[in-house]
């Protein structure tokens, strides 16, 4: 099938604004948009600028806007998408750019490591050497935000952090629940502290596009929530 | 370009998790910087998946001596004893040490780390898997790495992201620093330091299938070579048996481990035919072959190059029942589908995305994909860098994970240990190169330092040819896969050799299209290419001069492992454009070889 993809370029050496270029070329439906952007690349245009590794979803680093959602290229197969029409891609929104689908990620990681992303546990460590136990349920209760891969398509796709990011974002506030809820943990308290602050939970408007966004499927509308009411009631249940 | 110079006592090129380990520990005494292409959290150890292996015993009995002895078993008799022995005895340790940094394992009943049988690992008394992989779901890799990454954002460790380390800068013989392009405004950057850990990782993508990043470029062994010191082992990569087909996405071991067989066009488990005794759990490098024999006899699914495996509920049942496999508690093994989709989330994911499949109802189609390199950089068991077969030590100059050679996979690596090996040997690599760090002064730097870097990349920039990037690498990448691969004989070898010298002489006539200095990733790639090639002809070159089969190298020509002349280690130079081979003898401690029976 032949396929055409209407990709926002820009070189910031040579462009005074984004403008958009089309490639359109051969490719099997079961082809990936990041398959599609390594052809680009490799064979009609070398300068298309891109981040990508590990091509299956876990590594996070591709990204992107696909036809105005946020997607991993790697993880978006042409049949999923609508190729009797062009296919839109586009840097993703709310961080400044660096060239072509490469953005500025340090706001990200900056609002990241605002949460205390890390395990919290100056108690005494069991005497045996051995772990801290933990049954299946209370490490059950935090499982789904385990799965975060920072890949931004979240924090990149919310309204409110499009607005003003100063708010830590969706991305923050998973990582920050999956300590929270984490039986092991001791600094639920610091983390809720932070999250209730003006750059914290509260600005969350509920639009659920993190949720859409999310290539790990993690339920971060229901995470967030959990953090809001535990703020609230000042329970962790 | 214009340089800046950087001064950290320790340097550590690459963020998985080797050098987040080693970050760790060497940053507690020693000011210490981690240079990355990628941002951390991107590293290829986020990938693994099935479990990081200890001999915990929290399912059943186990001890770390049979680890141990599984280990060089596996590795069929070419892993060092000591260095296997040392990092077994440490499993357990180190196990509880990342759970002490909050890493999630998967729980027993009790509350312990819970555990699930893996490929080659064994009760020594009974012959049978035993359960000594701990797991965190499929993801085991995935929380390594974030929970190494988060630890060392709680420490303040001092990163460098999307910094592409181009070479190594060695005064008087020691190891003085790296030089490091980056990649957001093509800046060239000088780090001075007094000891340098390369903890680069693998180099899957030589290989047309395989499961590795687009990163996994060899970056390190291909920076070594240039500095005129070796490689190891570098004919021994291991094939997964189960890649996704034509997409080579791993599909972990823990499947199998979790009951799922191999199945051939026949409806045949095949793998009782060669692994009588544990069957779908044999080692990677039999399990591997054994599918290639299976589709070259004509029993791939419809004649193709996949056959299925199945972890369906009712196939896991049957078969749990005909192998008369129990719960620790001695009642019958049975599994449901819903108890599947909780243990192997991602990969029911990985195929419903990729395949349309639903692996509960359906078998997946797998080929054995390029997964790991069990050669490279050789080091002792201290993590320090030799330069020649008699043991030297290069002053100053670490490495640790997929890219170093201890050797403690040998031949073979047996799943698990990758994880284990990262998260030891990064320890040991940052607290001795702290400790080096700690007596040693900082070599006056020569004035050149970044030249050598900086003639690489202008030669890619400068060059006039017409040769693109992407076709050189595609025909390196088939010629690999259907010549140095699973099997190998003389005659295909020569030609893999012959082709990947041809194709290094085309490197020299590229045409890049990127020439600005803003994240040129068309120049990186073209400089990783070259990586790959210098290791590509390597793993030929010693393929082509190793005369047995011995773990993941396969010769149809020599089918035999032939301890008399091959039980030794491989180390490769590169001098005046030739490769030069010479070897050392394999550290035998108690465990004589014997033949591999599975």
């Amino acid at each position: 099938m032949q396929v055409t993809l209407k990709i926002l370029r820009y070189n910031p050496e040579t462009d005074a604004q984004p403008h958009y270029e089309r490639y359109t070329l051969d490719a099997e439906p079961t082809d990936r948009i990041l398959d599609v952007l390594e052809k680009i690349k490799g064979h009609e245009d070398g300068t298309l600028t891109f981040r990508r590794s590990c091509a299956h979803g876990v590594c996070g680093s591709c990204a992107m806007r696909i036809d105005g959602r946020n997607r991993l290229a790697c993880k978006t197969l042409l049949q999923t998408l609508d190729t009797s029409k062009e296919i839109t891609v586009e840097p993703i929104l709310g961080l400044p750019r660096v060239k072509d689908l490469v953005v500025d990620m340090t706001t990200f990681f900056d609002n990241y490591k605002k949460v205390l992303p890390y395990f919290i546990n100056d108690e005494p460590l069991p005497e045996d050497g051995r772990e801290r136990l933990q049954s299946p349920e209370e490490r059950e209760r935090f499982d789904d935000t385990t799965k975060c891969i920072l890949c931004a398509a979240c924090t990149t796709a919310c309204p409110t952090f499009w607005a003003d990011n100063s708010y830590v974002g969706p991305s923050a506030i998973v990582n920050a629940h999956r300590f929270i809820f984490d039986s092991r943990d001791r600094a639920a308290a610091d983390r809720l502290k932070i999250l209730a602050g003006e750059s914290g939970v509260f600005r969350c408007r509920t639009a659920f596009n993190c949720t859409d966004a999310c290539p790990r499927e993690i339920k971060i509308t229901k995470a967030i929530a959990e953090v809001k009411r535990a703020i609230i009631t000042g329970r962790l249940d | 370009m214009s340089v800046k110079t950087h001064q950290y006592e320790v340097v550590i090129v690459g963020a998985g998790g080797a050098g987040l380990m080693a970050a760790l520990y060497a940053s507690k005494k020693a000011s210490t910087a981690v240079i990355s292409k990628l941002y951390p959290s991107r590293s290829h150890t986020g990938a693994a998946q099935g479990g990081i292996s200890a001999a915990l015993g929290n399912i059943e009995e186990d001890r770390p001596e049979w680890h141990t002895y599984d280990t060089v078993k596996g590795s069929d008799y070419l892993g060092d004893q000591d260095a296997i022995e040392f990092m077994c005895n440490k499993a357990p340790e180190l196990v509880y040490e990342l759970e002490h940094m909050g890493l999630p394992f998967d729980r027993t009943p009790e509350g312990r780390i819970m555990q699930r049988p893996f490929g080659g690992h064994t009760n020594n008394e009974t012959g049978k898997p035993v359960h000594r992989a701990c797991h965190a779901a499929d993801r085991t890799g995935h929380m390594i790495l974030q929970t190494l990454y988060q630890q060392c954002i709680k420490n303040d460790v001092t990163f460098f992201d999307e910094f592409q380390v181009l070479d190594l800068i060695m005064v008087n013989g020691k190891a003085s620093g790296v030089v490091a392009i980056e990649i957001a405004t093509g800046d060239l950057h000088v780090f001075h330091a007094k000891a340098v850990i390369l903890a680069t990782g693998g180099w899957g993508r030589v290989w047309e299938i395989t499961s590795n990043a687009y990163a996994y470029t060899g970056d390190g062994p291909a920076m070594v070579l240039r500095k005129g010191l070796p490689v190891q082992d570098m004919e021994f990569f291991q094939f997964h048996p189960t890649g996704i087909y034509k997409l080579g996405i791993l599909i972990t071991e823990g499947v199998r481990g979790e009951g799922g067989v191999l199945i051939n066009d026949k409806g045949e488990r095949f793998m009782e035919k060669y692994a009588p005794h544990v069957k779908d759990l044999a080692s990677r490098d039999v399990v591997s072959r054994a599918m290639y024999i299976e589709m070259k006899e004509g029993r791939g699914i419809n004649g193709q190059r996949y056959l299925y495996l199945d972890v369906r509920p009712e196939t896991v049942n049957k078969y749990a029942k005909i192998d008369g496999r129990t719960n620790p508690d001695g009642t019958p093994y049975q599994t449901t589908a819903e108890e599947i989709l909780h243990k192997l989330p991602d990969i029911i994911d990985f195929c419903k995305t990729y395949l349309g499949v639903d692996p509960v109802k359906e078998p997946m189609p797998v080929q054995p994909t390029a997964h790991y390199a069990m050669g490279g950089i050789p080091t002792n068991v201290k993590t320090e860098v030799l330069a020649d077969e008699n043991g030297r030590v290069v002053p100053g100059l670490y490495a640790a994970g997929e890219t170093a050679c201890v050797s403690v996979h040998g031949a073979n690596r047996l799943g698990t240990n990758s994880l284990l090996d990262i998260v030891v040997f990064g320890k040991e690599a940052g607290t001795h190169a702290a400790e080096y760090a700690a007596g040693a002064e900082f070599a006056p730097l020569p004035a050149d330092a970044a030249d050598f870097a900086r003639a690489q990349l202008n030669a890619i920039l400068n060059s006039k040819g017409s040769e693109r990037v992407a076709d050189i690498a595609a025909e390196m990448k088939h010629e690999m896969m259907d010549k140095v691969g699973v099997f190998r004989t003389e005659e295909g070898i020569q030609e893999a050799l012959n082709k990947i010298r041809e194709l290094k002489e085309r490197f020299q006539h590229i045409h890049i299209d990127d020439h600005g200095r803003t994240f040129n990733t068309d120049l990186l790639t073209a400089w990783e290419l070259s990586n790959l090639l210098d290791v590509a002809e390597v793993t030929a070159a010693s393929a082509l001069a190793r005369k047995e089969s011995r773990g993941a190298h396969a010769r149809d020509d020599f089918p035999k492992r032939d301890d008399q002349n091959w039980m030794k280690h491989t180390l490769a130079w590169r001098r005046d454009g030739e490769i030069e081979l010479r070897y050392k003898p394999v550290v035998l401690t108690k465990y004589e070889p014997k033949e591999r029976v599975y």
